[in-house]
């Protein structure tokens, strides 16, 4: 339920972007958001447009592209994306693998118009 | 139409705040920590507790978040250490700015700890940075042992986990050992220990974490002086 908070951020952010070039209409931003980051994309859309709709930046879209835990093996160096929790390496079996991403939370572009 | 990259987080403002409280606690050498969990997991009565097991002069204060009322601010009080209740007023979590906010008042120069309970809530104060040196996730075992599965952020995020009331462990179905395997197929490297506020088993395991962690992190902050290269 901090996805209005989270999308409140993104709409500063965005804000804060767009009034460093004045005449430019915000288009689109796009976010990274990792299955560990603890945000649902779902309700950060909702709030999104929620916040967006009959505010000076409609038509403002949000793009979200979600990013799956992965783990790098110390072993043999596999990079692997992790499905149900499972952490051991699946080429070489170390069962002590590194968590390389999936807690994402961030701004990827601002797309505008008219620049 | 125009495309421009910005590789910055969602969270940047927040991140700010959270990285100068983060130089100002070891600038004057405040060990804190961030405490999270699920509302009445038991995160004001080990709170209780610790300040309970402190010497008078020890230089320890307390925030406390809640939505509403100030009602642990009182039950913490009474040991005598400073405490402040930081009501958000709906927010489901406590962020950095509250943090600032809450300590103007204090002298951080004056202390060596700070411990912050969080909103009872296990998902949305994990994606906020509050300056802490590490976080503490409390899970009951009144709840389910596959909540580090459900809710994996918060345990991601956490140094330690609390596994607490385990008092109640012959009356539920709480699978300490599932719990555990739970909890580090989420995170590998997350201590874990098995206390009862209430009972107090466990407790001085946490107090022994406490004080090891408090010593590494007076240790850490000073740079290590390059050896001199002695020749000849």
């Amino acid at each position: 339920m901090h996805e209005l908070a989270i999308a409140n951020s993104i709409l500063e952010a965005a804000r804060a972007e767009a009034v460093r070039r004045p005449g430019a209409r915000l288009l689109r931003v796009g976010v990274r958001v990792g299955e560990l980051s603890g945000v649902e994309p779902e309700a950060l859309s909702f709030s999104f447009e929620a916040l967006v709709s009959g505010s000076d930046l409609e038509p403002l879209a949000l793009e979200i592209e979600t990013c799956p835990r992965r783990q790098c093996c110390p072993e043999c160096g596999r990079v692997f994306r992790v499905v149900d929790y499972e952490v051991a390496c699946p080429d070489c079996g170390a069962a002590e693998t590194r968590c390389i991403s999936g807690d994402e939370l961030e701004m990827v572009y601002l797309e505008l118009e008219g620049l | 139409m125009n495309r421009i990259p910005l590789e910055k987080k969602v969270l940047s403002e927040n991140e700010r705040i959270a990285a100068e409280l983060r130089a100002r606690f070891e600038e004057h050498g405040v060990f804190c920590l961030n405490f999270l969990s699920s509302p009445g997991a038991g995160k004001t009565t080990l709170l209780e507790r610790t300040l309970e097991g402190f010497a008078r002069e020890e230089r320890v204060a307390v925030l406390t978040g809640d939505i509403q009322t100030d009602n642990d601010a009182r039950r913490l009080a009474r040991f005598g250490f400073p405490v402040k209740q930081i009501t958000t007023g709906g927010a489901c979590h406590l962020d950095a700015r509250m943090v600032e906010r809450a300590l103007a008042a204090w002298s951080v120069d004056k202390l060596d700890l700070l411990l912050i309970e969080n909103v009872g809530n296990l998902v949305c104060p994990a994606s906020y940075d509050l300056g802490e040196a590490a976080k503490v996730v409390l899970l009951s075992v009144a709840e389910g042992d596959d909540k580090p599965l459900k809710y994996p952020a918060v345990f991601f995020r956490s140094d330690l986990l609390i596994l607490n009331k385990i008092d109640l462990l012959p009356h539920v179905p709480f699978n300490i050992a599932a719990a555990r395997e739970n909890a580090r197929r989420v995170h590998q490297d997350i201590e874990i220990l098995e206390v009862s506020a209430l009972s107090g088993a466990g407790l001085e395991d946490w107090r022994r974490w406490l004080e090891a962690r408090r010593r590494a992190a007076r240790r850490a902050p000073a740079p290590v002086p390059a050896a001199p290269i002695v020749t000849g």
